[in-house]
């Protein structure tokens, strides 16, 4: 994973006012430059602009292979992340491996930045899992489904960090939907009150499914926490050098003792909510034809044909990774073993239960009744 | 061997905890400086921190997701509800995140999570206070759930709940914080009684009557009145309510024929039922008499003038033994 610089600069940064949106990179592709958070990027050369142009290319092609595995009943649901994609690589390459992430369920991205192993992705979706990789091994939790739940966990596990006297940072995902959720209140006010080392990453990508955010506040996300004592950031979410520059101040402060960041990352589900979803009931396609112009892919593609770094070669590079991993999620999919049976009952409790030994029990007769010969006389 | 109320016990044990784990940490609205509403964690802080033993803010799903957290972290939390009645706000992280992580990670994440809820009524307080929320709780997977009745158990329990690497809820009976009982504080946790089993504390062969919390007072008690006109009782203290110790309920009965349950939560869908309709399955053909339930009303719990009468008493769980053993009792006469 990669390795977050420490540009000696104080992390400190004042509470939001005003409702200005931090931007390095136009949607044109040009480089803009800020006084106080270029220094934060300032170690992202060429080669590490060409490999988070990749990363991003790359979740958008799982989750093209994803959404296409749904459609044909290899999945059994998929949340895209399709819009999403600068968000999700520039916040978590900022992060360190000793730094633990709670997820909702649409950061796909991240899991794949953080090592988790295709089948891992897709085994949730497909219904073959209730977990997709082991959360301990590469501090990822696992996807949280109740919205803004994993808020609060990302607050206590960084509860834990502080008592430890570690240097790790947390990091929560959640959307627009879940800032209006008690838990992501009550995890704020938890995470002020201990000062505890805690990033709140907030994707605005304007939809919780059909509402659109106006009907969860009537102020910017960004313009929240303050009541909270937290500060904020409001970025640019496809603007992935912003989105690395916010996240790696959020970060420090974090490490340094600096308690809460909260940032709203303003990006857009260009997809449907899941693959469940009908967004054109609600949405107006103009509104999307708006974002696509702000497309965070394309918006790096731009500043790298710029710096001509987008060779034939480089290019075709990108493309071959991308296709590589989505055979290989392809496969890793429709090769998965079935879970047994009698797997319902297991890791209910780390220890024996009464209750569930016996039902186990009982129902594994049943199965094995199917295979008994009916006794003469025995109907 | 000392003499301890039950919050005494219950404070010992948590010190105990506190000593031989780092990891233990407890967390709660006021249990810090005030030693909680009860004063159960009275001390505590003074002696041990105020990192290990936390005042929480007023905000009871924010004191369980934030052990969820902590629980992630490798840490053992001890998590105080002021009381029955606030436990609302909590119920889906208990539900959807404590009871559910470690089936959702297949083992690889554990909630060694305990959730000390002060329960019951019989204080006399207002709405909110006197609940009995416990068959919520019983009918979630993945939550070991248990009711203490004494301080021997109080103080042995809570140690045992906090060394689980399940989480537990932990219900108190409020009522009974003040009573006084023998506690062996040297007691070797490797050689008690495990925190899923049931105990015999009255022996008898006539009706088997299950009380757990409050009422395993109120039925030995009960049993003592019944000794009286020559009836015999066996009272089972159930100690764990999920899961129960069916074993110990099904002896008693294949014995007795007779099954009297008594708790003060309402009726309807009530451990009583699964206690009831577990034992008839398993039992039928021994038992003389349908099982009998004597519990609080289908009621919210009323305003405390009226308490007395919702809350099982000596005379009522006595009434209940007469109609399992078929004797004269209020409801003879009416069909079924």
């Amino acid at each position: 994973m990669h390795h977050t610089p420490d540009p000696g600069h104080s992390a400190q940064i004042p509470l939001r006012t005003g409702g200005d949106l931090l931007q390095l990179v136009s949607p044109e592709g040009e480089r803009i430059s800020h006084p106080e958070f270029d220094i934060w990027v300032k170690d992202i050369g060429d080669e590490h602009l060409c490999s988070l142009y990749e990363d991003m290319t790359v979740i958008r092609r799982i989750d093209a292979e994803a959404t296409a595995l749904q459609r044909q009943g290899e999945l059994a649901l998929w949340p895209p992340l399709l819009g999403q994609e600068a968000a999700q690589i520039g916040s978590s390459r900022s992060l360190r491996d000793d730094d633990f992430v709670f997820p909702s369920y649409r950061e796909s991205g991240v899991a794949y930045v953080r090592g988790a192993h295709l089948s891992e992705i897709a085994r949730v979706w497909r219904g073959n899992a209730s977990y997709g990789w082991d959360p301990l091994r590469i501090n990822l939790a696992t996807p949280q489904i109740i919205i803004g739940s994993q808020s609060l966990h990302a607050t206590g596990y960084a509860m834990g960090v502080q008592l430890d006297g570690a240097n790790t940072a947390v990091l929560a995902y959640f959307g627009d939907g879940a800032t209006s959720e008690g838990d992501v209140n009550e995890a704020m006010v938890f995470a002020a009150s201990y000062q505890a080392p805690v990033v709140f990453f907030c994707q605005n990508n304007h939809w919780a499914i059909s509402e659109p955010v106006r009907v969860q506040s009537h102020v910017q996300l960004a313009d929240r926490p303050s009541g909270f004592g937290i500060p904020s950031m409001r970025v640019d979410g496809n603007d992935v050098l912003a989105v690395m520059a916010a996240t790696r101040v959020a970060l420090d402060r974090a490490r340094k003792g600096g308690g809460p960041t909260f940032i709203e990352a303003v990006t857009y589900r260009m997809g449907p909510h899941t693959t469940a979803d009908d967004p054109t009931r609600y949405r107006d396609p103009i509104e999307l034809e708006d974002w696509a112009a702000k497309d965070p892919i394309l918006r790096l593609h731009k500043l790298l044909e710029a710096k001509g770094l987008l060779t034939e070669d480089m290019e075709a590079r990108v493309k071959s990774k991308a296709d590589a991993v989505a055979a290989e999620l392809r496969a890793s999919c429709i090769d998965m073993p079935d879970p047994q049976p009698l797997d319902v009952f297991n890791h209910v409790y780390s220890t024996p239960n009464s209750w569930i030994e016996r039902q186990k029990d009982h129902y594994s007769r049943y199965l094995n009744s199917f295979n008994q010969p009916v006794e003469e006389g025995a109907l | 061997m000392s003499k301890l109320t039950f919050a005494r016990a219950i404070n010992a044990g948590l010190r105990k905890s506190l000593e031989n784990d780092p990891k233990v940490v407890l967390m709660g609205e006021d249990i810090g400086a005030l030693g909680g509403v009860f004063r159960v964690t009275d001390g505590l802080q003074k002696d041990f921190g105020k990192h290990r033993v936390i005042d929480s803010p007023l905000a009871e799903s924010g004191i369980i997701g934030t052990a969820v957290g902590l629980a992630y972290r490798g840490y053992r939390p001890v998590c105080e509800i002021q009381f029955d009645g606030f436990i609302y706000p909590a119920f889906d992280q208990i539900v959807s995140q404590v009871a559910k992580m470690h089936y959702r990670t297949q083992g690889r994440v554990k909630m060694p999570i305990t959730i000390r809820v002060p329960f019951g009524g019989g204080i006399g307080s207002p709405e909110h206070h006197s609940e009995s929320p416990e068959a919520y709780f019983t009918h979630t997977s993945g939550l070991r759930v248990v009711a203490v009745s004494n301080p021997q158990d109080a103080y042995t329990m809570i140690q045992q709940a906090i060394a689980s690497d399940d989480p537990v809820l932990y219900f108190e009976p409020k009522r009974r914080y003040h009573d006084k009982g023998d506690v062996d504080e040297t007691l070797d946790l490797s050689t008690a009684l495990p925190l899923d089993k049931a105990a015999v504390v009255t022996a008898g062969s006539d009706v088997t009557l299950v009380a757990y919390g409050p009422l395993v007072k109120t039925a030995k008690d009960a049993a003592m009145a019944a000794a009286d006109e020559g009836i015999s009782v066996e009272v089972i203290d159930l100690r764990s309510l999920a899961p129960v110790d069916y074993p110990v309920v099904e002896a008693s009965v294949r014995k007795t024929g007779r099954l009297v349950i008594t708790h003060e939560a309402g009726q309807s869908g009530g451990l009583g039922a699964e206690i009831a309709a577990s034992i008839t399955e398993r039992c039928f053909h021994y038992l003389e008499s349908a099982p009998v339930r004597i519990t609080g009303f289908d009621v919210p719990y009323p305003y405390s003038k009226l308490e007395m009468h919702h809350l099982p008493d000596l005379d009522r769980i006595l009434d209940g033994v007469d109609r399992a053993l078929g004797r004269r009792n209020s409801l003879s006469g009416l069909e079924g």
